[in-house]
């Protein structure tokens, strides 16, 4: 009994300290991005600004496109390659891995000298536009992504399924569309979570190739004008979290048709 | 269901000098099979004999280095497994786990592009065969295993394929299930008429099904009979051992009989000639508790009707009998017995 009493309490201590450390730097940039600097008085000018000032909405939009260009580029990219792999040459699982888990052991700043030329070619080709930058994102979140499909992948018998359909008579493009990739939905959608909040927070690269993304807006306007910067930071980190939370409910619904009728 | 059966006539399938190898492996060594229409056949042998191998060329799963695979008369060697027109049940659990049973049934038939009606009319007629109609709109992980093998029946049975093959699709089930599932089979495949290769370790499995068992020894066909006479007339001594139990009994055969514990007994064709050791099934012993006899009862195991006894002969080999219960009774372990054969024909092999 004693023992049991203790334990929850240790257990609410934990969830406090660990809820505070995430609260109270949302709450402090809550506090001061609704505060005048001189007056300090309480005002929604740094919020109003951050929709008023064309550079930051512009931004914005921006990211939130990157987001979706480097999910969808993300998933045609990876879960074809992944099911292929595994099914036809599994052979080649230990290569794909490494080559997907390379990006996360290479410094942003050393990619980005990399880059430098590619990028030259990239806009020369293609045009200088931010969304440019979808390219390095999508190679930046195979790490992630992969590890998030290979435990959904791993959880389900996919040889034996695809083959089940091969012998009905599906093609592949039917093998891995409507048999593979319902099963492991879940991994993909934990994949584009994980694209998601990546883009919306990366800064080195987009800094350091000149694109206005949120993050560089935010940086380069907490310069001149701190509250509606940290209003931009709580902003991302809110908007992130719905668009998380969006996501799951997508999968929420989809489970409870799939699983319940 | 009458509908079903007319559904199929059976075509003929034919496998002519199949090679595979992995590596150094030769799995398949020069394989050659003809399935009549309509025959059920099951390939037996033990594990890396070849015999799932066969199944998956077959299916077009798996390619042969060399060899052609003809289904009622035509070379289907280079045609990819989705064109094949094969309903295949595997041993591992396939059902497509976000689908219910019905839309499991239905997968191949969408394919097909049949209207949403024909489907759930064909999809409920095969479900009906296998006894799983009422469960329609389960998932598969709402079944039991015998549950799950029996939909994947019925999905490969929906599309009505040319041939039905059969890779192992009872090993993942308990006893009692895989008997009942095992006669279904059967009954179903009689039902349909569908050309069938069922491929299995389990004898008994093989000879209760069958109307032709194959028994694969290293990658190639050692015979193929009826499982009455693959039981009673053993080609090779391989397959002599391999299904049913045999005893090795010193003989000395000539001119086409055995002299086999005092008895003269037929010999088989390929039999060797001069001192052997005769294949002699447990059926075919005799024993008589006898004080002057040379043999001696070394254990009685009662298994209900029939007792299996084993004796000790005064060279030291091991004689397994098989004897009514009624008879058995009257052997005592430790005491003396006679021991002889009956005169039925067995297949002698060089020591």
């Amino acid at each position: 009994m004693t023992q049991s009493w203790s334990w929850r309490i240790t257990r609410v201590v934990l969830l406090l300290c660990f809820g505070l450390f995430f609260a109270v730097p949302l709450l402090a940039l809550l506090n001061f991005s609704t505060k005048d600097t001189i007056t300090k008085e309480r005002t929604g000018a740094a919020w109003r600004a951050l929709f008023d000032n064309p550079l930051m909405s512009e931004a914005i939009r921006t990211s939130l496109e990157l987001a979706a260009i480097t999910m969808v580029g993300m998933v045609v990219l990876l879960v074809p390659t992944m099911i292929w792999v595994r099914l036809q040459v599994p052979a080649a699982t230990r290569l794909v891995e490494f080559l997907c888990l390379l990006p996360l052991t290479i410094p942003a700043l050393v990619i980005v000298v990399g880059l430098d030329d590619v990028y030259a070619w990239v806009n020369y080709l293609i045009g200088d536009s931010a969304l440019t930058l979808a390219f390095v994102y999508v190679v930046l979140v195979l790490p992630f992504s992969y590890r998030a499909i290979d435990a959904a992948l791993s959880a389900i018998d996919s040889t034996t399924l695809a083959e089940a359909a091969r012998s009905l008579g599906a093609g592949w493009f039917t093998v891995i569309a409507r048999v593979i990739v319902p099963n492991i939905w879940q991994g993909v959608l934990n994949a584009s979570f994980v694209t998601v909040a990546l883009v919306l927070g990366e800064y080195t690269i987009a800094s350091l190739l000149h694109y206005n993304t949120l993050q560089v807006a935010i940086v380069s306007l907490g310069k001149s004008d701190a509250p509606t910067s940290m209003a931009a930071s709580l902003g991302t980190i809110l908007l992130a979290f719905v668009l998380l939370v969006g996501l799951s409910l997508l999968d929420r619904r989809r489970h409870h048709t799939g699983r319940t009728s | 269901m009458t509908s079903t059966a007319a559904a199929s006539p059976g075509v003929a399938v034919e496998l002519k000098g199949l090679h595979r190898s992995y590596g150094s492996v030769h799995a398949l060594d020069g394989l050659d099979l003809r399935i009549a229409p309509g025959e059920m056949v099951v390939l037996l042998g033990p594990s890396g004999c070849g015999k799932t191998t066969a199944l998956r060329i077959l299916a077009g799963l798996e390619r042969q280095n060399e060899g052609q695979v003809l289904v009622g008369g035509k070379d289907i060697t280079r045609v990819p497994p989705n064109k094949r027109d094969m309903g295949m049940v595997f041993q591992a659990y396939s059902l497509f786990p976000h689908l219910t049973v019905l839309d499991n049934v239905a997968f191949g038939l969408k394919l097909r592009g049949r209207s949403g009606a024909e489907r759930r009319r064909r999809a409920g007629e095969v479900l009906e065969l296998v006894g799983l109609a009422e469960h329609a709109d389960r998932y598969a992980h709402q079944l039991s295993g015998g549950q799950q093998q029996r939909v994947a029946l019925a999905r490969a049975l929906a599309i009505e394929p040319a041939v039905l093959l059969l890779d192992e699709p009872l090993s993942a089930l308990d006893a009692k299930v895989r008997v009942q599932l095992r006669d279904e089979i059967r009954r179903i495949q009689l039902e349909v008429g569908t050309t069938t290769l069922f491929v299995t370790h389990d004898q008994e499995e093989a000879l209760a099904v069958a109307d032709r068992v194959g028994v694969m020894n290293a990658g190639r066909l050692d015979q193929i009979a009826p499982p009455s006479q693959l039981y009673a007339a053993p080609a090779t001594p391989f397959v002599g051992e391999f299904v049913g139990l045999s005893n090795r009994i010193p003989s000395n055969a000539a001119n086409g009989s055995a002299d086999v514990l005092g008895t003269s007994v037929p010999t088989l064709a390929g039999s060797a000639s001069g001192p052997g050791r005769a294949l002699v099934r447990p059926e075919a012993v005799r024993v008589r508790a006898d004080q002057s006899g040379t043999a001696i009862v070394a254990t009685v195991a009662f298994l209900g009707p029939i007792s299996r006894v084993t004796l000790t002969l005064p060279d030291g080999t091991v004689v397994t009998a098989q004897l009514p219960s009624s008879e058995a009774a009257a052997l005592q372990v430790g005491e003396h017995a006679t021991v002889t054969v009956d005169p039925v024909p067995v297949l002698v092999v060089a020591d």
